[in-house]
């Protein structure tokens, strides 16, 4: 392990992650223990105290100050690093839209952990949901590869479109789970990733206020600004994404598709149960049934018009999310109606929940969502899979 | 064209200008300039919610000559502590960086960071500069409100004593935690100077009257604030490392507490009784700090 030159290394998905962060060249990392987060700031804490790491690492008293204390260090220029889960991400949800009102490119990992009450420290994506309208851009992860790879990539694209972004990775399922991953070459990484130099950092001889009063005849501009940026922002990650393959050549896009090609029914998730799904759709064409896959990888922004164009061929949307919203249904299922409403072709959307508190989804589950989909009617309510 | 007023504003030797939004009479300004005129203007302020987001005005505009860092309620310390690391990650270490921070951000919601922060021993000046409420949001009681003080929700008096700031940071075995009072310039300036050149933690707590809030007359912040230390009522001191406290300013006869409350409406409708009692509590307080500190010569 550590910082050698060594390729492919075996490596849960939180070491992946602390390895992106290696390759970032992160100054500043504020960290408060949380389960399933922990194993990241535990390696980041060993490479900054042995010197593997040329960073300040904060053990700060709370999520909230690692939040606070980011803000503060990138408000100062330096490029900043933090992981949490779950109630930790739930704590910090005020200073995620300081940080995102002040345009700070901070990078942080989310490893999806549920929320309280009732207590469970299982996976599903529950935290990461719930803070969708923070402001921050969002990538969900599906392997360990992708993991330290999106470390690297969100570094590059939150320092061009000055917004911070979340890596989003499943707990125990990618974050405890040791895959081979192709650790980036260092030289590489800063030939992608070039140090951080922030023209709208702290300049002593230029003192300003930051993140003011702003009173109502400019707050809209300032807000109109951000969400413009963050729209703006897809094309930005098209081409990081074009320049980490150059470089790396590992390809990624903000929506992947697999098998849509005459799929009747498409199966729409994010994270790492896409790879679950990869499966389920092979065994399903293996019986001749008509469905594919579409992986939202970029959930913030949300790519609409990769969205549509995916799914156009399709009489059918199953999207499956790992979190539920009372009152309405899943994230994921609602962005995608939203999303098709206004387009030319409209295939219907059936929301489903799974996977809960860290409960399986397994194969089988996928193929029993799809055979029930065709009794299922048109209904803005979501069906729980596997409910006992 | 320059007009007189832009003529003053663009005075650098002031860290804070006309054209502010403080009520008149407000103390925390004058602890401003006092703090800022030591330190100069490599420094760097994070602030939370307090007085001072609305007295430094609204964008596009700014009455202070240094960097100012508005942050959450409770992030005074934790804005802090980011913000001098990555001054130092960015070759800038040598920057001073100052959470300005009131009461209710001190006492109350943002004590855990700033509790955290001291312990870790972060390399910044902490200033809770004390009006004794929210007056920000219209003077409600935070736990700096002193006993029989009236606030709009104290609005029988407040029942309580005002928490003990300074035994809790000294707990924290900071390297210098010292009071200070904006009636006491030359005390308070030569506490900035000190806290300059020490590394680690700095607290300083400085009273800052509130003709507002304390409803008082305007012209009388500096007469309150000396009042307070004349009485006993806020004895200026300082304590090195979490060891012996020192009393930097020794009143010669300590006055009744009695003259302090009359001239606020806030302690209005007090009984004798009442008086007696917080003559009592501060008695009490004074004769342990007579026994237990060091005292400067006559």
């Amino acid at each position: 392990m550590r910082g050698d030159k060594q390729m492919k290394q075996l490596l849960e998905g939180n070491h992946a992650v602390a390895m992106g962060v290696l390759r970032s060249r992160v100054q500043v990392i504020p960290a408060y223990p949380i389960t399933p987060q922990t194993h990241i700031s535990e390696l980041l804490s060993e490479f900054t105290s042995d010197g593997t790491m040329d960073a300040r690492y904060i053990k700060v008293e709370s999520e909230h100050s690692a939040m606070a204390a980011c803000i503060g260090a990138a408000t100062a220029g330096a490029r900043t690093f933090t992981a949490t889960s779950s109630q930790g991400l739930a704590l910090m949800h005020e200073m995620l839209h300081w940080a995102a009102g002040g345009r700070l490119p901070i990078v942080m990992a989310c490893v999806n952990r549920t929320l309280g009450s009732p207590w469970n420290i299982w996976n599903d994506q529950s935290d990461s949901m719930a803070q969708r309208d923070a402001g921050w851009l969002q990538f969900y992860c599906e392997d360990n590869q992708d993991c330290v790879d999106s470390v690297l990539l969100a570094y590059a694209i939150a320092e061009k479109v000055y917004t911070p972004a979340m890596i989003i990775l499943d707990a125990f399922i990618l974050s405890h789970t040791t895959e081979p991953v192709d650790v980036p070459d260092e030289k590489e990484a800063d030939r992608f990733l070039s140090p951080l130099s922030n023209p709208h950092a702290i300049d002593l001889d230029s003192p300003r206020a930051f993140s003011p009063v702003v009173a109502p005849d400019h707050f809209t501009e300032v807000k109109y600004r951000q969400f413009d940026a963050v729209r703006r922002s897809l094309s930005v990650i098209d081409e990081e994404h074009r320049r980490f393959k150059d470089i790396f050549g590992r390809e990624y896009t903000s929506v992947e598709t697999y098998r849509t090609e005459d799929a009747e029914v498409i199966i729409a998730a994010c994270g790492a149960v896409c790879g679950t799904i990869r499966a389920a759709v092979d065994r399903l064409r293996d019986e001749d049934i008509p469905v594919g896959m579409v992986k939202v990888r970029t959930f913030r922004p949300f790519p609409v018009e990769s969205i549509r164009a995916a799914v156009s061929g399709a009489s059918t949307i199953c999207a499956l999310d790992k979190s539920v919203t009372p009152g309405i249904g899943g994230p994921l299922a609602q962005e995608i109606r939203a999303a098709l409403y206004d387009a030319d072709i409209r295939p219907r959307v059936v929301g489903t929940v799974a996977g809960l508190g860290g409960r399986d989804i397994t194969v089988d589950l996928i193929r029993e969502a799809i055979m029930e989909l065709s009794k299922t009617k048109k209904t803005p309510e979501p069906f729980f899979l596997g409910m006992k | 064209m320059t007009t007189p007023d832009r003529a003053v504003n663009d005075r650098t030797d002031l860290y804070i200008t006309p054209g502010h939004l403080a009520c008149p009479g407000c103390g925390a300004t004058l602890a401003m300039q006092w703090v800022l005129s030591v330190l100069g203007k490599d420094t760097v302020l994070g602030l939370p919610a307090c007085c001072f987001s609305i007295i430094s005005g609204a964008f596009p505009h700014t009455p202070l000559n240094v960097n100012l860092v508005h942050t959450a309620f409770e992030t005074g310390a934790a804005i802090a502590t980011g913000l001098k690391a990555g001054l130092e990650a960015t070759g800038q270490g040598h920057v001073h960086v100052v959470a300005w921070v009131g009461d209710g951000g001190t006492f109350d919601i943002g004590l855990q960071a700033l509790s955290g922060a001291a312990e870790r021993n972060e390399d910044i000046i902490y200033v809770c500069y004390d009006n004794e409420a929210y007056m920000n949001t219209g003077n409600q009681r935070s736990s700096a409100t002193p006993r029989f003080a009236r606030t709009t929700t104290s609005p029988a008096g407040e029942t309580m004593h005002k928490k003990d700031i300074m035994a809790i940071m000294a707990a924290h075995d900071i390297p210098y935690a010292a009071s200070a009072s904006i009636a006491f310039p030359d005390d308070l300036t030569a506490k900035v100077e000190k806290a300059k050149g020490i590394t680690g933690t700095r607290f300083l707590h400085i009273l800052v009257s509130c003709p507002t809030g304390w409803r008082m007359p305007s012209d009388m912040t500096i007469t309150a604030a000396r009042l307070a230390v004349e009485t006993g009522i806020f004895p200026l001191v300082e304590i090195e490392n979490g060891e012996k406290t020192a009393v930097t300013y020794l009143p010669e006869t300590r006055i009744p507490v009695s003259e302090y409350l009359a001239i606020q409406g806030r302690f209005s409708g007090m009984s004798e009784d009442d008086i007696a009692d917080i003559q009592r509590w501060v008695d009490d307080k004074w004769e342990r700090l007579m026994k237990t500190a060091d005292i400067p010569e006559p």
